[in-house]
């Protein structure tokens, strides 16, 4: 089945959304985004003259992958709001995956800065990707103020620690009428496959393929995962039984 | 006649400019791209199009930024 992920009105026939952070360089960035078969993928700002270098967008233009700004590193609204907004200048695309961290440890979203920067962005017209907590009464804030999607986490940032509470996912999924981008703590194939099963409209993963062993290679497992997902959970699955059902007849 | 020069910073380090410069040149000057960038003159955006019409004034920070790999 090849339903089309539809986020403010733009439809992807991929439900894998990637990040560019933590590959070693342009060319193993570069096949891993083709094996992965993503067409929207996070970008983050800095200045220019910082380490990092600006081929990226390059690189996305040609792969014809449409870049998501994000506002990585932000700590406050105030930071926030401009960082999206010198995204909204350089890259030509009013949408931004809004980040506000609340500390270098946990990297875990600040809800009441979020909140606030959401505002401002939705008031300042930008289509709004927060990324955000598992906490089903602050993603549904977010949607109310506006935001075109939510994206919680699974576990922090980078840990692959995959999905700690996925009761709490099914809650944002079972309340949400924007689609649900389950974002961060992937660490494999089979926890983006999770998040599918359990109602996510897609994944947003970076560093589960960037930092593996072979990323083109496990950027083509999360490909196949998430589609794996995302049929499972349209199929239906049986329900759990306690007992023995016996497939052949008696 | 005498150049006046007036004082600014750009990404963290101090430059040196004749006055009169439109915020379009300087970046010329600095050798960056014309797309991908976007520019905040103390703390608040610079919308290219007014690149043209905005004169860079003395004691400006600017902050010049781009996308670069992340998140």
């Amino acid at each position: 089945m090849a339903s089309a992920l539809t986020i403010a009105g733009r439809s992807f026939t991929s439900r894998l959304i990637t990040g560019t952070g933590g590959a070693a360089n342009l060319a193993v960035l570069e096949d891993a985004l083709v094996a992965s078969g993503t067409e929207l993928t996070t970008v983050a700002m800095r200045r220019v003259d910082a380490a990092g270098g600006t081929g990226v967008l390059d690189l996305l233009r040609r792969l014809n992958i449409a870049p998501l700004p994000n506002t990585a590193g932000c700590r406050g609204s105030a930071e926030a709001v401009l960082t999206a907004q010198l995204a909204r200048d350089a890259l030509e695309t009013d949408w931004v995956k809004l980040e506000v961290i609340a500390d270098e440890r946990t990297l875990l979203p600040d809800a009441i800065e979020l909140v606030k920067a959401a505002e401002l962005l939705v008031d300042d017209g930008f289509q709004v990707l927060p990324y955000t907590t598992d906490d089903p009464v602050l993603a549904k804030r977010l949607e109310d103020i506006g935001c075109v999607a939510v994206m919680p986490l699974g576990s922090p940032i980078g840990t692959g620690l995959g999905i700690s509470n996925p009761h709490n996912i099914e809650m944002i999924v079972d309340a949400a009428s924007v689609p649900v981008i389950l974002d961060a703590g992937i660490g494999t194939a089979s926890d983006a496959t999770l998040a599918m099963e359990l109602g996510c409209d897609a994944v947003l993963l970076a560093t589960a393929v960037t930092r593996a062993k072979d990323p083109a290679l496990m950027a083509s497992a999360m490909r196949h995962a998430v589609a794996a997902g995302y049929q499972a959970r349209h199929a239906g699955r049986i329900p759990k039984r306690f007992w023995a059902q016996a497939s052949s007849p008696m | 006649m005498t150049q006046v020069a007036i004082g600014i910073t750009v990404n963290g380090e101090d430059h040196l400019l004749t006055a009169d410069m439109t915020m379009r040149r300087l970046l010329e000057f600095l050798g960056l791209p014309e797309k991908g960038i976007a520019v905040a003159v103390d703390g608040t955006v610079l919308p290219r199009s007014n690149w043209d019409t905005t004169t860079v004034e003395k004691g400006w920070t600017i902050d010049v930024l781009t996308a670069v790999q992340g998140g």
